[in-house]
């Protein structure tokens, strides 16, 4: 059982998707939802009540088409974000639109709970409040012989998870190879960041760093998998690459939640087998192995930002810097903006490292980065109207952005986890097929 | 006994969850790892990063793949689309933790396999 990690985020490469494709993967599974996506996607919705997917999905899907239609590959994402719905019309359309015929597409509902707020006691007004599903709805798909599967908020791993127990029919209290499939999912859910992106040791070393690879897991019936890449692609896949990848955001690794396992990474065992492939095996539940509850995220506004950057060259840049950044702060108070937050960071000083860094240096030069948070737009653009007056009027040899430009504000949004009982989620799940 | 820059004995990665901010650090051998378990300990990590993480600071190991795993609350200024940081998914957090040094055994300081820099292209 071969499964391509296609996507890592919404705005990923699709370049090394063909490459996947052309290996010959049984499934290509697109993971197109950090939670940052999801605030991204409820602007959308806010913006035309028939977006809230991620718009490249119809990309992907023709990329990955010619292979569906041959029957050599099935695909599987979480692309519909807060709007599995509209994705799946979207995905139809697209299909209809290259004349395909005879394709069974699913889409998968019910992770959305706004609906349920006060039930759920989460706040009112909520933006978007989605529980992460797991893997049952999309196995239910693939066993109604679902090519294409469309979901929303599903966990990362667990569309990658879905396709072994479709294959291997585990059972749901199978849990430790519940959980080998966690880990080839979480190992391939990144893209790139398996096969030598963000890779912290020798990353000059990467071969072919213009076409770093996409990763593919070759999977047996006993949860264990070899990671890989496509042959002639950039990047690198080694037990460096690999177990950078394996703890990467997930908190305690011996108890690693997923909404159909809990899976202890700590018991795996990585063993590098050369040119570019890993093997990784031995993966056990932890003990309880499951959890009661779904997580989810609710989302509220939170006031809105504006941001302003000055740049400073050698003499004194951080001195020019600071001054420059207090002129902007003074100017808002003597206007009368409520600002209701300020931060301040110095790039080429220590906007990054804090207090961490050694300040015994003098810079050749400073950007100084002021963002401010206020409760409403128009206060957040008044704050950035003064930055002009810097230009004749600030300390000396402010220098441009060169067509940075000026951004405008943004809205700001509290995203907060909460934990619902998964029987009140499940009973709301619904897989809907459609044949094209 | 010989103090290092942890930049120069391990690998870091991190990323976010809400205001969380998650953070590995790499161990190239056995003895690499000895050392980094007892220098690198919640306590000096939450020391290191000062106001940078105003929440507790705990660590997890993973002995099996030779790595600390750090979960530091509070770290990211409200959470990615709340925060007015410029790092608001504390993707530069590794790099913050690769600035701290540390006493580890001479042993352990010359077997040190992270000091090659890279050429610039």
């Amino acid at each position: 059982m071969r499964l391509g990690g296609g996507q890592g985020f919404y705005g990923d490469g699709h370049r090394p998707v063909d490459d996947l494709l052309a290996a010959g993967v049984d499934y290509l599974i697109c993971e197109a939802l950090a939670e940052l996506t999801l605030a991204i996607l409820q602007k959308d919705r806010q913006r035309d009540e028939a977006l809230g997917y991620t718009r490249d999905l119809p990309l992907y899907l023709q990329q990955a088409m010619p292979y569906v239609l041959d029957g050599r590959t099935r695909f599987i994402t979480n692309a519909g974000g807060i709007n599995p719905v509209a994705a799946g019309r979207a995905v139809v359309g697209a299909a209809r639109s290259l004349g395909v015929s005879g394709v069974k597409v699913a889409t998968v509902v019910g992770d959305d709970v706004r609906g349920r707020a006060s039930e759920l006691s989460l706040p009112d007004g909520a933006l978007f409040a989605n529980a992460y599903l797991g893997a049952r709805p999309i196995v239910e798909a693939l066993d109604a012989g679902a090519q294409v599967v469309i979901t929303g908020r599903v966990a990362d791993a667990s569309l990658f998870l879905a396709p072994l127990i479709h294959a291997f029919g585990w059972a749901w209290d199978d849990y430790d190879s519940l959980a080998a499939g966690v880990v080839v999912g979480h190992l391939l859910e990144c893209s790139g960041q398996v096969t030598g992106g963000n890779y912290s040791g020798r990353w000059w070393e990467n071969p072919d760093p213009m076409r770093i690879a996409f990763p593919i897991a070759t999977v047996d019936n006993d949860g264990s998998a070899v990671i890989s890449k496509p042959p002639n692609t950039g990047g690198m896949v080694t037990f460096d690459t690999v177990r950078e990848q394996l703890l990467y955001e997930v908190h305690d690794p011996s108890r690693y939640f997923s909404p159909d396992v809990v899976a202890d990474f700590t018991s795996l065992s990585l063993e590098d087998l050369g040119e570019d492939r890993v093997r990784v095996s031995g993966t056990c539940a932890a003990d309880p192995p499951t959890t009661d509850t779904y997580k989810g995220l609710v989302c509220t506004p939170a006031g809105y930002a504006g941001e302003a950057r000055l740049v400073y060259p050698w003499p004194d840049a951080e001195a020019k810097a600071r001054a420059g950044l207090a002129f902007l702060r003074k100017r808002a108070e003597e206007n009368g903006v409520p600002v209701e937050e300020w931060r301040e960071e110095y790039f080429g000083v220590n906007a990054f490292g804090g207090s961490t860094v050694d300040r015994d240096f003098e810079p050749p030069e400073v950007i100084g980065r002021l963002a401010w948070r206020t409760a409403d737009k128009e206060s957040a653009g008044r704050v950035a109207g003064e930055v002009g007056v810097l230009g004749l009027s600030g300390p000396p040899t402010i220098s441009g952005m060169g067509r940075g430009g000026g951004a405008r504000p943004s809205q700001l949004l509290a995203v907060e986890p909460f934990y619902v009982d998964k029987k009140l989620v499940d009973d709301q799940v619904r897989v809907e097929v459609e044949e094209v | 006994m010989a103090r290092i820059q942890l930049r120069d004995l391990c690998g870091a990665r991190s990323g976010d969850k809400g205001d969380i901010s998650d953070l590995s650090l790499f161990a190239d051998d056995e003895a690499a790892y000895e050392a980094l378990l007892r220098e690198v300990t919640a306590e000096r990590v939450k020391a290191h990063f000062a106001e940078l993480v105003t929440g507790d600071v705990e660590r997890y190991e993973a002995r099996n793949v030779l790595a600390l795993k750090f979960v530091m609350h509070g770290a990211l200024g409200g959470g990615a689309p709340r925060s007015l940081r410029a790092d608001n998914l504390g993707k530069t957090h590794g790099a913050t933790l690769l600035r701290m040094w540390v006493d580890v055994p001479d042993e352990v300081a010359a077997n040190a396999k992270r000091r090659e820099r890279p050429p610039l292209p």
